[in-house]
This record gives C-alpha cells, sequence and structure tokens, in this order.
C-alpha cells in the first residue's frame, strides 16, 4: 500500500523534498542545541516549560480530535463520514508523532529517555502520558491501515479491527484527559489547578482538530480528484461551531471563578495574559487577537449562511484554528508559569532556534501526514474511477 | 557446515528462549539494589525527619546571608551565571519577606521585617510535589525526610520545577562548568540538561557533619531531628512562634522561619 506514496507526481514530490529540507534544517539545529543546551532557547528558572511543551499540549488535542469522526461514522453509523474518517485518523498519526517529537527536543537528557520505562513510575502523569499516546499512535496506525487495505479488496475489515476501534474512542478522551492531568494536579500553579482543565482540553481539542482537518480536505479536493464531499465538510464544520462555543464557555467559567473569588493567584495569570503587569505584557496582544478570532470564529460557524458558503466557513477554520493554537500552545503554558512562585514576573520568549527547531518537528509530521494522505487519497481517487464505495 | 531450516528454527527459537532467561534473570536480579549491602559509617549523622530552623532574628548584616550562601554554593559546585537571571542556578538564595511569604500579605507589618531578607531554599516537604511528578524517581524521598535528586537519572523534562510551589529548583540550560570559579573535587559537577537542589548536605551527614549554611550561618541557623520530642530543634521550635511557606499547599515543609518584630532589627 504504501508503494503509492512513492507514485506522485512533480507536485507531490516538491512538497516532500522541502518538508523534508526544513527537517533537515531543524535537525541540525536540535543538534546544536543538544550540544549547548535548552539555554539557546527562551526558556529560564522561572519559566521552565516553553514552546515546545506548549506545542505539544496543542497537538494531543488535535491527534485526540479524530474520535469526532469515529464516534458519528463507526458508533451512530454516519454513511457520509465514510470517506473521510481515514483522514481523521491519518491525522491522528501525524499529531501524535509531532507529540512524542516535542516531548523528546524538550528533555534535558534526551539520551536518558528509556529511564521512563527502565524506571516506571506509576504516581507520575508522565508515565501515563507516555503509554496513552504510544497506545493511541498504534491504534490509529493499525485501524487505518488495515480498513484503508480492506478497502483495496473491496472486503470489509476484520472483525477486530472494529474492536479497536471502540477501544480507540475512550483512549481519544483518555490522551487529552491524562496530558490535561500533567498540569491540574500541581500545587502553587493556581492558573493550571482547575478542574475543568481536562474538560477545557477537549473541548478545544475537539475544535481545532476538526477546524484543521477541514482546511486539509479543502487543499486535497483542490489538489487532487478526491473530493471529500459539501456536506461531510458542512457537519465537521458544525462540529467545530459546537465546540468552539463550548470551549469559549469553558474559558469564562475560569474566568469567572478566578475573578469573583478574587484570590490573587487565581486572578493574577489571568491579569498578565490580558493586560499584564507592571508592564510585562509579551503575550496581551496575542491573548486578544485569540478571543477575537475566537468570537468571529463562532459568529461564522453558528450563523448559517456563513457556514454554508464554503469560502467564509474555510476563513472562520482558519482563524478559529490560529485562535485556539494561541489560547493552548503559548497563553495556556506561559500563564502557569507567569506570575512565578514568588509573585514575580520574568517573562519568555521563544528564541530563533527554538522557533527553527519547532517548525523542524511541524514538517517531520507534514511530512508523515502528506504520505499518509497521499496513500488515502490515492485509494480514493481510484475508487472514483472506478464508481466503488468503501465497505465497511 | 550447512544447516537446514529445520535446523536453523531449532537453533534460533533456542537461542530466542536463552536470551529471554537471561533477560529475565538480569530483570529479577535488578530488584535487588546493587549497593543494598552499604550501610552508612557509625559516625554518619541520622535522624527519622531532618529539619532547619532558620532564625532570622539573628541575622543583622547582608554578610551574615552572604556567608551562608556562599558557603553552600561553593562546596556544591554551584555555578555563578552572574547577572544572567535566565539561566542561573541557586541552591539557596534570599528574597524579601514580601515575595518569600506572597501569601502573608500585610502593609502594615514592621518596617524592619518587610525589608529584612529571607533565606531561601529546597523545604525537603513531607509531601513533596515534586517527587510525586518526577517520571523515573531521579528525585525522591529518602527514609530520614530529605528530597534527593539523582543528577544521573534525571532525564531533565523539568516536570518538577512545574511541580515545586517554592521555586527550589534549578535546571542547567547551559555547561555549568565553566561558570564555577574552584571546583570542590569532593563533589560532583553537573551536566547540562538536568536539575539540581539543594541536597540537604547528605555528603555532609555522611560524614558526621551538618549541613554547611548552619554551620556557617554561626548559630542562626539550626539543623536536627524533627521526630524526636527531646531535640534541640523540637526544643527550639517549642520556645519560639515559627511560620513554613505556604501551608495550606498541605506539602508540609521541612524548615521553618522565625521572623521577629521591630526589636529584632
Amino acid at each position: 500500500m504504501l508503494e503509492k506514496a512513492l507514485n506522485g507526481g512533480k507536485r507531490y514530490w516538491t512538497l516532500i523534498f522541502i518538508l523534508l529540507g526544513i527537517s533537515a534544517v531543524g535537525f541540525f539545529t536540535y543538534l546544536y542545541q543538544l550540544k549547548t543546551g535548552l539555554g539557546i532557547t527562551g526558556m529560564s528558572r522561572d519559566v521552565s516549560w516553553g514552546f515546545y511543551v506548549g506545542q505539544f499540549t496543542f497537538l494531543v488535542g488535535v491527534a485526540a480530535s479524530a474520535v469526532m469522526l469515529v464516534i458519528p461514522y463507526y458508533l451512530h453509523n454516519y454513511k457520509k463520514f465514510s470517506k473521510i474518517v481515514i483522514l481523521g485518523e491519518f491525522l491522528a498519526v501525524s499529531a501524535v508523532t509531532m507529540c512524542l517529537l516535542f516531548i523528546f527536543v524538550d528533555m534535558g537528557q534526551p539520551m536518558r529517555i528509556f529511564n521512563v520505562i527502565i524506571h516506571p513510575t506509576p504516581h507520575s502523569i508522565l508515565f501515563w502520558d507516555a503509554i496513552v499516546l504510544n497506545g493511541y499512535l498504534f491504534l490509529n496506525i493499525v485501524i487505518g491501515w488495515n480498513t484503508l487495505q480492506a478497502e483495496i479488496k473491496e472486503v470489509p475489515p476484520p472483525k477486530w479491527v472494529k474492536a479497536l476501534v471502540y477501544v480507540s474512542v475512550p483512549w481519544a478522551v483518555s490522551i487529552h484527559t491524562v496530558t490535561a492531568f500533567i498540569y491540574a494536579g500541581l500545587p502553587g500553579r493556581e492558573f493550571w489547578l482547575t478542574a475543568i482543565m481536562a474538560a477545557r482540553f477537549l473541548a478545544s481539542a475537539f475544535a481545532a482538530g476538526p477546524a484543521l482537518l477541514i482546511i486539509l480536505a479543502m487543499i486535497i479536493r483542490k489538489y487532487t480528484k478526491f473530493d471529500p464531499g459539501y456536506e461531510p465538510i458542512q457537519s465537521v464544520a458544525k462540529i467545530v461551531a459546537y465546540a468552539m462555543c463550548v470551549n469559549f464557555f469553558f474559558i469564562l467559567l475560569e474566568l469567572f471563578t478566578a475573578l469573583y473569588s478574587n484570590i490573587p493567584g487565581h486572578v493574577l495569570p489571568f491579569k498578565y495574559l490580558f493586560f499584564g503587569i507592571n508592564g510585562h505584557m509579551r503575550l496581551v496582544p496575542l491573548m486578544w487577537l485569540s478571543i477575537f478570532f475566537s468570537l468571529f470564529a463562532i459568529f461564522l460557524l453558528v450563523w448559517p449562511p456563513t457556514r454554508r458558503n464554503e469560502t467564509t466557513m474555510l476563513f472562520a477554520c482558519i482563524i478559529g484554528f490560529i485562535s485556539l493554537w494561541i489560547d493552548k500552545g503559548f497563553g495556556l503554558v506561559i500563564g502557569g508559569f507567569i506570575p512565578n512562585p514568588f509573585e514575580k514576573v520574568f517573562e519568555y520568549w521563544p528564541t530563533f532556534p527554538e522557533l527553527v527547531i519547532t517548525i523542524g518537528v511541524y514538517a517531520v509530521g507534514f511530512l508523515v501526514l502528506t504520505i499518509l494522505y497521499k496513500v488515502a487519497v490515492s485509494i480514493r481517487e481510484q475508487q472514483a474511477e472506478s464508481g466503488s464505495e468503501p465497505v465497511h | 557446515m550447512s544447516i537446514n531450516r529445520r535446523e536453523f528454527l531449532k537453533y534460533a527459537g533456542l537461542t530466542c528462549i536463552g536470551v529471554g532467561v537471561g533477560g529475565a534473570q538480569l530483570f529479577v536480579t535488578r530488584v535487588k539494589p546493587a549497593f543494598s549491602d552499604f550501610k552508612p559509617a557509625d559516625y554518619a549523622l541520622k535522624a527519622k525527619r531532618w529539619a532547619i530552623v532558620i532564625d532570622l532574628r539573628k541575622f543583622k548584616t547582608e554578610e551574615d546571608y552572604k556567608k551562608v550562601i556562599e558557603a553552600c554554593h561553593s562546596i556544591h559546585n554551584v555555578p555563578d551565571f552572574g547577572d544572567d537571571k535566565q539561566h542561573e542556578i541557586k541552591w539557596i538564595w534570599t528574597e524579601d519577606f514580601e515575595h518569600s511569604f506572597p501569601h502573608q500579605q500585610n502593609k502594615f507589618i514592621p518596617k524592619t521585617v518587610e525589608e529584612k531578607p529571607v533565606l531561601l531554599l529546597c523545604n525537603h516537604c513531607t509531601y513533596a510535589p515534586c517527587t510525586r511528578v518526577c517520571p523515573t524517581k531521579a528525585t525522591f524521598k529518602r527514609p530520614d525526610g530529605i528530597t534527593a535528586q539523582d543528577y544521573h537519572r534525571c532525564i531533565g523534562c523539568r516536570f518538577c520545577m512545574a511541580a515545586c510551589p517554592y521555586g527550589a529548583r534549578s535546571f542547567n540550560w547551559l555547561d555549568p562548568r565553566p561558570h564555577i570559579r574552584h571546583v570542590n573535587p569532593e563533589f560532583p559537577t553537573r551536566t547540562p540538561g538536568v536539575v539540581e537542589k539543594c541536597n540537604f548536605c547528605v555528603e555532609r551527614l555522611d560524614l558526621g557533619k551538618g549541613p554547611a549554611c548552619v554551620e556557617a550561618s554561626e548559630g542562626k541557623m539550626m539543623y536536627g531531628d524533627l521526630a524526636d520530642p527531646n531535640s534541640e530543634i523540637r526544643r527550639y521550635l517549642d520556645e519560639n512562634f515559627s511560620i513554613r511557606r505556604k501551608p495550606e499547599l498541605g506539602t508540609q515543609p521541612a524548615v521553618f522561619y522565625i521572623i521577629g518584630g521591630e526589636e529584632d532589627a
């Protein structure tokens, strides 16, 4: 099946080589980081996690969101998703790959990574995160690959694949819940110390992931002969609309508890993010942009005429995705560290090499995605030519 | 010598079993720590629950603090990054009262207290959040209450830094060695990419000596066994009102502060 990824046009190979090139630049910058230390990043004694961990957190959500296609299709027999479920599963594979890479590049002693396995520590949430993330990666590769293979042979996929699909549904919830628990159980980090963290993570994930999926589906429609179809994309857009509303509601809940209780530890991180403290306001413009984009995207996706119009709907997905990326990939992690345990402000901003490594990891993820999507799209194109439909 | 497929499979199978048994054997022997036969020397200091009292009333001059900090940082090869706050490493340092006890906000405390520097270090909490989150047990609780750190097992994930509510932990963002003025060969220097912090001078306790900071404080600090009701430290805490940092978090810090008032300035 993988041979389909070796058989592409000029545009496909150009994309592959561009992504390989960016990955290589990221890799060499990573070697520089490995030699010099994480001091080449903007992280500090006070803000000890930064951009890498932020991307990891955000992408766990993107990975988990595959379940938003799996549930309607497999549990509710929503046939319209039959052609695009695979796009969600392969997006999850690519996203989890990036998650694992971001954790890796964030480690001070990456050559000791197997200490996590030789010294298993169940009271550490990171231990469980390693288990659920690797498990989810495995599940999606196996499920995606086998369903596609069955489609080529025009037979229904084996029964055990269906069993794995059912396992993958709670598993998807687990990866983001466990990731939220990394943050939500730490005494003294009041910004993260909230019972709603996992729920908020899931809501933003179920908005950001499907929004990205719509963007990808539109790209596929434009550049290949596979058309995911108007109606399935509309259904995904409705999912994005609901999830964005729920996510925004959760942010308001957080604000109420923090601001109405007026406990300084809970108020100060929000104050820093949205207004700045004592003139320290590096994140303020970004956070307001995120709020503005979120509201605008919600409006465009909830109001039927702008949702039904694919141009405005796509625009809403793009700004909604950017908004959620700022909120989770940037504000959430940094906000938890500012102010520091002494209620002092030490700011953070990613450095140039840090950004290059980040982009490098994204390039690897998109390389994986491009190859997997090429396989899936080639099969869909063949089906379109022969007029057959996926049998499940 | 040629072997047919059947023989090849037979030998391959036997090899696999052998490797498996050998591996299992290794795993089983691993369960017993390699150095479990080692016992601390008779002269080593032992306790059920080590703790430190810092009597801030007795700290008068800048020099009093400096001596304590210098004693710790010099014997433990703590690098000095100067004004580079981003990469700095510290085991014991000072902060003003307001920021040391941010939950004790009170505009009307004596000016002398408000402006007095407070010595900060790892609290060696009974319920340490850092050891709870560490994915490799590189930081762990010793039976004597000390929160220890293994620089050779640490993978540098910095989960412990996010978990510590006291900002007690530092990460080696860069190679610390060029920033150590005089290397003490008795204590390890660190590699880039690992976390470090105050170790309650475990290496000195084993030699029968108390923590270096307490020694350098010349009576302004005290260490001892909290679990022993007749210990000097318990008597001192009985007689003097003490506070701890962020007690509401339930971590049970083992560093106690005696603050004093105007007359102790």
